[in-house]
């Protein structure tokens, strides 16, 4: 049992997380951020496990990771 | 009384480094310095010092950075071709305000040039070296004793005006022995190196850094270097005269050809010629006032160097239109030298 | 729940200035948890070097000095030499380290300096708009190397965890990637093990990271991931190349 937390302001969009996660929890939104990106967030998240590899991979250090 | 020793200009400067409390040297070995190293490198291990010969000038320029960002005192040495590669570095000690000592006991160019005393690294010295926006300080004695006394001066420089200072000697002034007598290092008040790297150590971060790219950072900096060179220009700058009071011809010269011009002004004034001597002391800042008001009186200066002219443009700027300025330059070579008869006939043929 | 990660402490929560997709960031937290682990953020002196590594003391939060280009490696040595109590670590580049910088990391880590490098090879100049680095492929296309690297003019790409590994001096070397979660974890391991070296004084230490650089590859941040381990990783391998706490013996 686990839960992310995607900050979209730090969040660039890059979607590395997307494929990194085993579950495929995590999706680019469609509307942009301050910063013109669109970034990541999780659906689904009642089946995260909270593995923290989306964590692991990102360059913006935008995800917190809870288990 | 103090104790007087015998030794070469390059090992005065050695020693005087060591009395300034300077422990940590890095350099590369090149002629006519190489007595530097060589002191160093048997001294500094007997004081838990750290000596370092580099792979190169530009390693050894740059391991002085770091020593200096850590607030300790450390320094290099060469010779002009070395120290046009460390010009490299020295840009980036000026433009982070770190303190070291450079010693130049240059030699003749372009080039590979020869190791024959030379004076043509006045330019590269002086006016800021590397690609602009500073000056660093530049002392050249014309002795043993000030190869030692000069040197520990440089450091005191270096660390009240967070700057690189270079301490520019040649050939003559770096191997002849003379007597020395080792002062104590003078105690001059000196501001703590509160920017100094050290590992937060629960304090705030510590950034030495020459680079700024916010809006108007860099040009404000640049005007904060300024504003350090005008006030060594105050302050700092350093000079001696020689029969100048009712001199009609003044001879400028600095370094080792200073001592050849003290000669011939000597011989010149057994003649009745009224000649005087103005020996910067200070390269950067350059005595400027002190010249002018010489200068002024004498009417007439005949600028002597071991090359084809290079501090004339500074005697010409300090004194103005008004007085005349001849120049007579031996270029650095073989056989070059010039004998003080060599100068005294050139003394008689510019006094008027 | 709790938290399982965290930002490290010796990282600033700020906001960073590379591109979408740019591992330097990944690269940087991994080094900031390194710190973390061995609890030395306030001994820590890091040695900034010239390109997008530049603004490490922007991001960590250590005493930081900069270094002309190329020579983080002389100015740590200098760091390192003047406060030997200190945690002394260099982060450079390809350009930085491979190129202009030669002389300074071979002769650094020839001499066993007390000093962890971090090298960062993304096979390109990133800061300067993506010209040719000595680790640029054969055949991969940049801005100086329009009809890509021509192994017979340009040589082959350098590959330096080998090379420093050569060297009397090094502790450690190895190459680690950041392309993907398994691979993330497997460099922390090795940077933590980098830094074992010098918290216990015993040489030189060297970890090479593979890392992408989408905007001058001109490719998708999750492509050019990708070309990390279709085209780097077989001609850069990953592994321990040298691994020696008695190299200075």
């Amino acid at each position: 049992m686990g839960r992310i937390e995607i900050d979209e302001i730090r969040c660039k969009g890059c979607g590395i997380c997307t494929v990194a996660c085993p579950k495929q929890l995590i999706k680019l939104c469609d509307k942009a951020n301050i910063q013109g990106y669109t970034p990541a967030e999780a659906v689904n998240q009642e089946l995260c496990t909270g593995c923290a590899l989306c964590a692991e991979i990102c360059p913006d250090v935008a995800i917190k990771v809870f288990r | 009384m103090s104790k007087r020793l015998f030794v070469k200009g390059n090992e005065a400067a050695a020693m005087g480094a060591i009395e300034a409390g300077c422990r940590y040297y890095f350099g590369y070995p090149i002629t006519p310095q190489s007595d530097i190293p060589e002191y160093l490198s048997r001294e500094l291990p007997k004081l838990d010092g750290e000596f370092i010969q580099a792979e190169s000038e530009v390693a050894a320029i740059n391991m002085l950075l770091g020593a200096s960002a850590c607030g300790v005192r450390a320094m290099t040495s060469s010779s002009s071709p070395g120290i046009s590669l460390k010009q490299e570095g020295i840009s980036y000690m000026a433009g982070a305000e770190l303190p070291g000592v450079i010693i130049n006991i240059s030699r003749s160019g372009p080039g590979l040039g020869g190791i024959d005393a030379s004076q043509s690294d006045y330019f590269q010295s002086v006016k800021g070296g590397g690609h602009g926006g500073y000056r660093i300080a530049v002392l050249a004695p014309n002795s043993v004793q000030e190869m030692y006394d000069l040197t520990m001066h440089a450091f005191d420089l270096a660390d009240q005006y967070r700057t690189p200072v270079m301490v520019l000697g040649d050939s003559v002034i770096g191997q002849m022995k003379e007597a020395l007598v080792p002062n104590p290092r003078p105690v001059r008040e000196l501001p703590a190196k509160e920017w100094a790297v050290r590992g937060k150590s629960g304090g705030e971060q510590r950034i030495v850094k020459s680079l700024f790219l916010g809006d108007g950072e860099l040009e404000a900096h640049n005007w904060r270097l300024h504003a350090k060179y005008r006030q060594m220009m105050e302050k700092e700058c350093l000079s001696e005269e020689f029969e100048t009071a009712d001199a009609t011809l003044l001879v400028t010269a600095y370094g080792s050809v200073a001592r050849i011009a003290h000669t011939a002004v000597a011989m010149a004034r057994e003649e009745g010629l009224k000649v005087g001597l103005f020996r910067p002391i200070t390269l950067c800042p350059f005595p400027e006032e002190a010249l002018k008001a010489a200068g002024q009186r004498a009417g007439r200066i005949l600028d002597i160097e071991l090359n084809t002219g290079q501090m004339v443009e500074d005697v010409r700027l300090a004194v103005g239109s008004g007085v005349e300025v001849s120049f007579y330059g031996r270029p650095p070579g073989a056989g070059s030298l010039p004998s003080p008869e060599e100068l005294l006939d050139q003394i008689r043929k510019h006094y008027a | 729940m709790q938290q399982v990660f965290t930002r490290p402490e010796s990282l600033k929560d700020v906001q960073t200035h590379f591109c979408p997709g740019c591992q330097h960031g990944t690269v940087h937290r991994l080094v900031a948890e390194a710190l973390d682990q061995f609890g030395v953020q306030q001994k820590t002196i890091g040695v900034a070097s010239v390109g997008c590594s530049v603004f490490l003391y922007g991001y960590f939060d250590i005493d930081v000095v900069e270094a002309p280009h190329g020579r983080a490696p002389a100015v740590a040595t200098g760091v390192k030499r003047a406060r030997p109590d200190s945690f002394v670590f260099t982060y450079q580049g390809d350009g930085d380290l491979a190129a202009i910088g030669t002389a300074e990391i071979i002769h650094a880590a020839n001499r066993g300096e007390d000093i962890t490098v971090i090298f960062v090879n993304n096979t390109t100049y990133g800061m300067t708009g993506g010209q040719m680095a000595p680790t640029t492929l054969v055949g991969q296309k940049t801005s100086t190397s329009p009809y890509g690297r021509n192994k017979a003019k340009d040589g082959a790409p350098i590959k330096m965890a080998e090379v420093l590994a050569q060297l009397g001096g090094v502790a450690y070397s190895a190459r680690v990637a950041v392309n993907s979660p398994k691979n993330v974890l497997q460099a922390k391991k090795v940077i933590k093990r980098a830094f074992q070296f010098q918290a216990e004084g015993k040489g030189f230490s060297f970890v090479e990271v593979l890392s992408s650089c989408p905007t001058n590859w001109g490719m998708a941040p999750l492509a050019a991931n990708e070309r990390i381990g279709e085209e780097m990783i077989p001609y850069f391998p990953l592994g321990v190349f040298k691994d020696d706490p008695i190299a200075q013996d």
